[in-house]
């Protein structure tokens, strides 16, 4: 094979393992609640597990200092006072993992306060790392032609 | 692919001729660490309202790695005020050499010293205590100051750039990943350098000064240790010296074999997994060990963070290389082969970074405004409220990054494979999983 036909063919299986839709398991949607309880400088449970479309209560619990919670890519949020619990209702719409962290300065380590929000299965996760694996062996076949 | 002189250019050539312009950008940038020390020291201990933290392990951070290392190399240091007044005291002088040189002891660094393990240690003993360097003010502050004030006394005892060549922690990995900057310093014509007399460049003449970075620019083939100063293009009387933009990483086309820049690479790159893992993960035990610093589980964090570094990834890089069979002798396959793990760290950097980065960099204009977080509001910007950006296509933006920097390292690891002819694939299967787990960590 010519280096670039092989290219062109790493490519376009670059793509289909980027693009196309992972057969999505039909779950149906349910309403969850999950009490976060958030001390400095972490949360508990520090990862959250839900499925696509579910509807998500979080009961935020905050044991020390105010602390609250923004949901990045969701880019929604809400805030606790100590001993006070808050609560916020979403839809868990989009898939993905996205990281949670504090929006209020709740002390030093602060802006490394971060809990991690599943939704469904981490496709990202499993197709960077398939792209990874795909360009490492694209990498190799090719070089291998040249040499 | 061929290089481009960018010195051809009479703009370029005579903004880098004249001293001018630079000394403007470096009088700037004292001003601004000046004001960075004494905002650590007098601000507001909350870090994220803090300009020293802000504006050093955001802004600066966020430049310096997102965009200065991988396009311009060492071009920070051709700004860098930290070396500034030590060098002034030492030349005597701000611009052109002066008639009588001060009298400083102008001696030598040992031999022993005359690597980068000093480098890599001072790298390592900041990042070790990362966690509180990141988030306190106070300790910021010292640190900057500590800096500007061994530059100085350095500069009195030793002669050059002591400080930026063999201690500067930042020093150190810009010069790692400079080498796959796409701008080089190098001589046009090695034939006028072997007849050139008195090697101005070296030396120093009555126009300019020698290399403060001990360099030779004649035999100089690296970017690890060119400091972008561009006191040689000042110096070379046969106009000798030019500024390429080349392809991304040439450098890494000539393995090193020294052990220190080996290690180097090492600690960059486990530092990188180490932070996404501990600042970025949602496991909170691990963040309590990297903060409280003298703790019995800060003990266990640097001791795990010891031995990923030195133990578990340079352990298994090891492991790989006994697989291959070659002439070389394993100690020089390992120092060739680690230059693989520079465009990959390099990414990793530009992953973790990007993270960090963008959620915080709202914090810069509250800063701008009241920099030292005593109510002020010069701009109207100071109650700006923290917002992160971009957070739905940070992690599209990080895979990409990741692969790319695996590819990038995967033809780096064929080409030094090559070089000591050895099969680049546990190398290459390495880099995978180094990736995987990276990826692991931030998506
Ligand atoms: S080595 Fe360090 S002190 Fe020297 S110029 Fe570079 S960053 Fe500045
Ligand atoms: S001064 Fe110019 S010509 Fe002379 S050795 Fe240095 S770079 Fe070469
Ligand atoms: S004098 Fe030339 S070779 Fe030496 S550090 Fe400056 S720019 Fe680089
Ligand atoms: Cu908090």
């Amino acid at each position: 094979m010519n280096p670039r036909f092989s290219l062109l063919l790493i490519l376009t299986a670059g793509l289909a393992v980027a693009f196309p839709p992972l057969p999505v398991p039909t779950v149906a949607p349910q309403a969850r609640t999950f009490q976060v309880d958030a001390g400095q400088f972490a949360y508990s449970p520090s990862k959250i597990f839900v499925n696509p479309g579910d509807t998500v209560t979080l009961e935020l619990v905050s044991t020390d200092v105010v602390h609250g919670i923004y949901i990045d890519g969701y880019d929604i949020s809400f805030e606790a006072d100590p001993g006070q619990t808050q609560t916020l209702t979403f839809i868990a719409d989009k898939p993905g993992s996205f990281r949670f962290r504090c929006n209020v300065t709740c002390g030093a380590m602060h802006p490394f306060m971060i809990g991690k929000l599943m939704v469904g299965t981490n496709d990202w996760l499993y197709r960077s790392v398939g792209l990874a694996a795909l360009a490492v062996l694209g990498v190799t076949i090719s070089r291998k032609q040249e040499v | 692919m061929t290089k481009i002189e960018l010195t051809r250019i009479p703009f370029i050539k005579n903004a880098f001729k004249s001293r001018y312009p630079q000394l403007a950008v470096f009088i700037v940038m004292l001003i601004g660490y000046i004001f960075a020390i004494l905002a650590g020291l007098i601000g507001t201990p909350v870090g994220s309202h803090n300009f020293s933290i802000v504006f050093v392990w955001i802004a600066w951070w966020a430049i310096l790695i997102l965009v200065a290392v991988p396009f311009f190399g060492r071009g920070w240091c051709a700004i860098c005020p930290i070396p500034l007044p030590g060098e002034w005291l030492q030349r005597g002088a701000i611009l052109t050499p002066p008639d009588k040189r001060p009298k400083w002891l102008n001696l030598r660094v040992p031999k022993m010293f005359r690597n980068i393990w000093l480098q890599n240690i001072s790298f390592l003993l900041l990042a070790l205590f990362s966690s509180v360097l990141l988030t306190t003010p106070n300790i910021t502050g010292i640190i900057l100051a500590a800096m500007l004030f061994t530059a100085i006394g350095l500069g009195a005892i030793f002669e050059r750039r002591a400080f930026c060549r063999y201690l500067c922690p930042v020093g150190g990995f810009i010069g790692l990943y400079s080498q796959a900057a796409p701008i080089e310093l190098r001589i046009k014509d090695k034939q006028v350098c072997v007849t050139c007399e008195g090697k101005p460049c070296y030396n120093g003449s009555s126009i300019g000064f020698g290399c403060p970075w001990d360099v030779f620019p004649g035999g100089l083939t690296k970017n690890t240790y060119c400091g972008l100063c561009m006191e040689c293009i000042r110096t070379c009387p046969h106009d000798n010296i030019a500024v390429n933009l080349r392809p991304f990483s040439a450098d890494l086309a000539k393995p090193s074999t020294r052990m220190d820049e080996a290690f180097k690479a090492f600690i960059m790159l486990g530092s990188a997994i180490i932070y996404a893992g501990v600042l970025l993960g949602p496991w909170g035990t691990f963040k309590d060990a990297a903060y409280n610093v003298g703790s019995s589980a800060w003990f266990m964090y640097a001791g795990i963070f010891l031995s990923i570094i030195f133990g578990i990834l340079p352990g298994f890089f090891t492991l790989g290389l006994l697989g291959t069979k070659g002439n070389a002798t394993l100690k020089h396959r390992f120092a060739s082969l680690s230059i693989t793990l520079i465009p990959l760290g390099l990414m990793f950097w530009v992953a973790f970074s990007l993270s960090f980065v963008l959620t915080n960099a709202s914090y810069i204009l509250a800063s701008l405004s009241d920099p030292l977080g005593l109510g002020w509001n010069l701009f109207g910007t100071a109650n700006t409220a923290w917002q992160p950006m971009l957070t739905s296509i940070l992690a599209p933006a990080q895979a990409l990054a990741l692969v790319g920097g695996l590819i990038w390292s995967a033809r780096t690891a064929q080409k030094a494979a090559n070089e000591v002819k050895v099969s680049p694939i546990p190398v290459i299967v390495y880099c995978f999983i180094a990736t995987s787990i990276m990826l692991w960590l931030l998506l």
